[in-house]
């Protein structure tokens, strides 16, 4: 019924803004629509892709990135395998990789306590106690692993705990260049970023492989829905949002044992022994802690006008009491039922009962991803990735329809997007400006790089300001114009054309690099797509 | 080795008990006004739990509030640096003590938005507009003063340290965001040249008017801004991302390129967990945020006469601490005006209390000034805007005289 009327309407829209043509389809066969499909639908055109997608049309070539599993993927496939750590669980990774290096990192630090004057951040001659010393390296973590190498090289253990990172970040790029699988590509990063989790918050990085293994990627052409529900379940969720923290109020002892399980440092934990005098203070309370549900509904599902209360936000925190993980552990995710709030609690108007344990979390799950908020909040959002910083509201409209009609299936919300007038119309053409995670893949696949290491091109992206897997506020790297136009940016990008076309980025070679290669990298037309 | 250390340990406090303080004491220097005046603002991303760091410890409430987070009184082991006998400083903020004791800096308390959000992002975006509640507004409130006062199209007039422009400084008007003065250069001659070209000939408004601003900003830092940079006056900045950007912009000011406005965010405040007291997590980012700001002073030295300091955050934290010993999403906070300019030794503003019923929504410390009044009384005394400019960087807030809060001197 819905289905029907739907195509009725985009009909109309298609003849009302090509009066004429009788054109039966929305997609034009123009070799610029095939170069801005490419553009917006990949991390950027390959020498030959356009020849490509014009032999088979440009709505297969589409078709056929909207379903990711039928195209082979075997050079990708092989080019991965030598990342070890890209497959290992949480566990393995926190006791063979994290774990060790925290111990040697520790006892270096007692170790070195009287002697090295050490970066006055990193540790203040005033505060030399271990205590001090672990909790500023939690909410430091972006700074840590550089300031590691500051005091020679570094030991086995530190090079094996690296490795984790610096594979992930690899993949990324592999990814991104070679996947055949582009579509696929560009989701998963718009996802992760959607549910950003920040590898510099303490046990976040331990379960960074596995949160996008297996949370996003298996989810981003499936149902909201399951992505909601594998993120907001996931450890790397739990630990960088806090919520593994968020005990009932009348939970029993204080410092019980999943309190007590980071201890190891692998997270912000208590600082500095013992609490401060506060003479009045009563003893410490455990209780509920907001951040996770704030940010569910304000950036996963509703969007910040959404239409939730403060009220809102702390019965959805009630409801989320008792998940937790065992970050010392690399542990997967836990439900304690002596740590859930099982009083009833009301959610947007929605009763949830007492009573309902673990239920909870799925009833309020539910509600947000049932929540016409969230369907547009998502369009918005799709729409904005795909057409433009400010996309027509007709279309997101057309979008949330869809998202809602089909229950969140977001392949069905992609394919509205990009295969709508709104998408083809020449306005949407080179609108948007290049994140530099963009700019950077977009031109190694231009002149098609050989990427042997991807580890400068990630510390380029540092220095453009985008580190891969460090992006720390919950909201994510923006994406518009607006953010990525910057004097230091372009100097960045133009330096990085310049390498890239004299072959200086160690670990990434391009083959007979043209003569004016430098200047169409740098130039203003390539930093748009 | 020795000397380093003890420097470090004792910082800003050493040049007054050695008896040489700077010379932006002489207040006479402001008053010569032949100097452009310079405008630092820095954002504490991620929301500072203001009550931690000017700690009201003159009010018993906030010790029932946080049993295990609170800052002490004063006298006890790790407790607040007394100022006025109500509130303290946090004790890892001992270098803005001196500033505090020359009268050079003020504390605005209870300070932010009207607007009722606890989004990290909406707070921000209203603050970086000055438009509370209002997500339309296209540019933010700095650049609206850098059009408003449009005598000169100089590309260093504003900076952003940062690597991506903040909302603050965007907008139509000339403004550079940079990762630092030294990498801020396309090193190919050859190449730059070319890039030069195709970008002047470029269409595409955005671009070319941006790659326009780098090329201008490049050729003069070449001339400027040569070699290693020395601190002056002993300043020892925090080798961290903040340290290195108020270094930057140190930098930027002495070499006389026509500095006017800069800005520097301090990040990684929002400490919903194991907070800390007087030593943990948030102490740690105090120690570098005041550290950094304190060799800032020292080291503009008496330059510091024309400079006004500003710091701000999106929103406070709720008044009693969270059950995971940290705080969530409040509303009023404290801000830092520093300057020779500045009435300082003084916590301005209206204190509301912090008893339930005086709290907003029951749990915040409540907002009794509207940060407009600070930053409009700082771009009209500080920065010398009439009040028409004032009314262009303000819309939709009525800019009044009877509403600052008498932090500068006029």
């Amino acid at each position: 019924m819905w289905t029907r009327s739907f195509a009725a309407l985009s009909l109309l829209a298609v003849i009302a803004g090509r009066p004429q043509a009788g054109a039966p389809t929305a997609i034009p066969a123009t070799d610029d629509a095939i170069v801005h499909a490419l553009n917006r639908l990949t991390f950027g055109p390959r020498p030959g892709d356009v020849a490509r997608v014009k032999a088979m049309g440009l709505q297969n070539w589409i078709d056929q990135q909207l379903s990711p599993a039928r195209i082979d993927n075997a050079t990708l496939t092989a080019r991965l395998a030598r990342l070890e750590t890209l497959s290992l669980d949480s566990a393995t990774i926190q006791h063979d990789y994290s774990g060790p290096a925290m111990v040697e990192r520790r006892q270096r630090k007692l170790e070195n306590t009287n002697t090295e004057p050490p970066d006055p951040v990193m540790r203040p001659p005033s505060r030399p106690e271990a205590a001090s010393a672990r909790s500023r390296r939690s909410s430091l973590g972006l700074v840590r692993a550089e300031a590691d190498t500051r005091g020679g090289p570094p030991s086995d253990v530190q090079r094996k705990d690296r490795q984790v990172i610096a594979d992930i970040e690899e993949a990324k790029l592999l990814r991104a260049v070679y996947s055949e699988r582009q579509l696929e590509e560009v989701l998963v990063d718009f996802w992760f970023n959607h549910f950003n989790v920040f590898a510099g918050k303490g046990a976040t990085r331990n379960y960074l492989n596995e949160y996008e293994r297996e949370a996003i990627r298996p989810n981003v052409l499936g149902n909201f829905r399951d992505m909601l529900e594998a993120t907001a379940k996931s450890p790397a969720m739990l630990f960088y949002l806090d919520n593994w923290e968020n005990v009932s109020a009348d939970s029993p002892s204080p410092r019980g044992a999943e309190r007590r399980a980071p201890r190891a440092g692998a997270s912000p934990t208590r600082a500095g022994g013992p609490s401060p005098a506060s003479p009045e203070g009563a003893r410490p309370k455990r209780g509920i802690n907001e951040n996770f549900a704030r940010e569910l509904m304000e950036l996963h599902t509703l969007g910040v006008d959404g239409g939730y209360t403060q009220a809102d936000i702390v019965n959805v925190a009630r409801a989320l009491t008792g998940w937790t993980i065992r970050p010392r552990e690399g542990s997967g995710t836990l439900f304690v039922q002596r740590l859930h709030d099982d009083e009833e609690k009301t959610v947007l108007g929605h009763t949830i009962k007492a009573g309902g344990g673990q239920n909870d979390i799925e009833q309020v799950l539910d509600v947000l991803a049932a929540h016409p908020s969230t369907a547009r909040h998502i369009a918005t959002r799709l729409a904005a990735r795909f057409v433009s910083d400010n996309p027509p509201t007709a279309l997101v409209d057309r979008a949330a329809a869809r998202f809602t009609a089909t229950r969140g299936d977001l392949r069905e919300v992609v394919r509205t997007i990009v295969t709508s007038p709104e998408f083809f119309s020449p306005d949407a053409y080179r609108a948007k400006v290049k994140t530099p995670l963009d700019f950077v893949t977009s031109a190694l696949r231009a002149t098609g790089a050989e990427v042997r290491s991807a580890v400068p091109l990630a510390r380029e992206l540092r220095e453009m300001g985008m580190p891969l897997y460090f992006c720390q506020p919950p909201t994510g790297y923006n994406d518009t114009a607006s953010t990525w136009v910057s004097a230091g940016g372009l100097v960045s990008r133009m330096n990085f054309a310049v390498a890239l076309s004299k072959n200086q980025l160690r670990g990434v070679h391009v083959a007979n690099p043209s003569a004016d290669l430098e200047t169409t990298i740098g130039s203003p037309a390539f930093q748009r797509q | 080795m020795t000397s380093r250390r003890v420097f470090l340990k004792s910082g800003a406090m050493a040049m007054v008990t050695m008896g040489f303080a700077p010379s932006f004491l002489a207040r006479t220097a402001a008053a010569t006004g032949t100097r452009k005046k310079l405008l630092i603002t820095v954002f504490q991303r991620g929301a500072v739990d203001g009550l931690n760091m000017v700690v009201p410890y003159g009010e018993a409430d906030y010790y029932r509030a946080r049993p295990s987070i609170a800052i002490a009184r004063p006298g006890a082991a790790d407790g607040a640096i007394d100022l006025n006998g109500f509130f303290g400083l946090h004790p890892r903020m001992s270098s803005f003590k001196p500033l505090w004791d020359r009268g050079d800096l003020a504390i605005v308390h209870a300070s932010g938005s009207h607007d009722t959000t606890r989004s990290h992002f909406d707070a921000q975006d209203y603050m970086e507009s000055a438009t509370p509640g209002v997500k339309s507004t296209s540019d933010g409130w700095l650049n609206r003063y850098l059009q408003a006062k449009d005598d000169e199209r100089n590309p260093l007039r504003a900076v952003a340290l940062t690597q991506q422009m903040p909302r603050t400084l965007q907008g139509v008007a000339p403004a550079l965001a940079m990762g630092n003065t030294a990498d801020f250069a396309v090193a190919d001659i050859s190449a730059r040249t070319s890039f030069e070209e195709i970008y002047q000939a470029a269409q595409d408004k955005s671009l070319h008017g941006t790659a326009g601003e780098a090329f201008d900003a490049m050729r003069t830092l070449a001339k400027s801004t040569s070699g290693r940079y020395q601190p002056a006056n002993g300043a020892v900045y925090p080798r961290s991302p903040f340290g290195q950007a108020l270094q930057e912009i140190a930098r930027l000011a002495k070499s006389d390129v026509g500095l006017e406005i800069a800005f520097a965010e301090s990040t990684q405040w929002d400490h919903h967990v194991n907070q800390g007291a007087g030593s943990g997590q948030m102490a740690n980012r105090l120690d570098d945020f005041s550290r950094g700001i304190a060799a800032l002073a020292q080291d503009l030295g008496e330059r510091m006469a024309d400079t006004v300091i500003l710091t701000m955050s999106e929103f406070g934290r709720a008044v009693a601490e969270n059950g995971s010993r940290g705080t969530d999403h409040g509303h009023g906070n404290a801000m830092f005006v520093i300057g020779g300019g500045v009435k300082g030794r003084e916590v301005y503003g209206t204190w509301p209390g912090l008893k339930a019923d005086q709290r907003f929504e029951g749990r915040d410390l409540a907002v009794t000034t509207d940060f407009r009044d600070v930053f409009s009384e700082v771009v009209m005394k500080h920065l010398g805007a009439g009040a028409p400019t004032a009314a262009k960087v303000f819309p939709g807030y009525q800019v009044k005289a009877s509403a600052f809060r008498g932090i500068l001197d006029m």
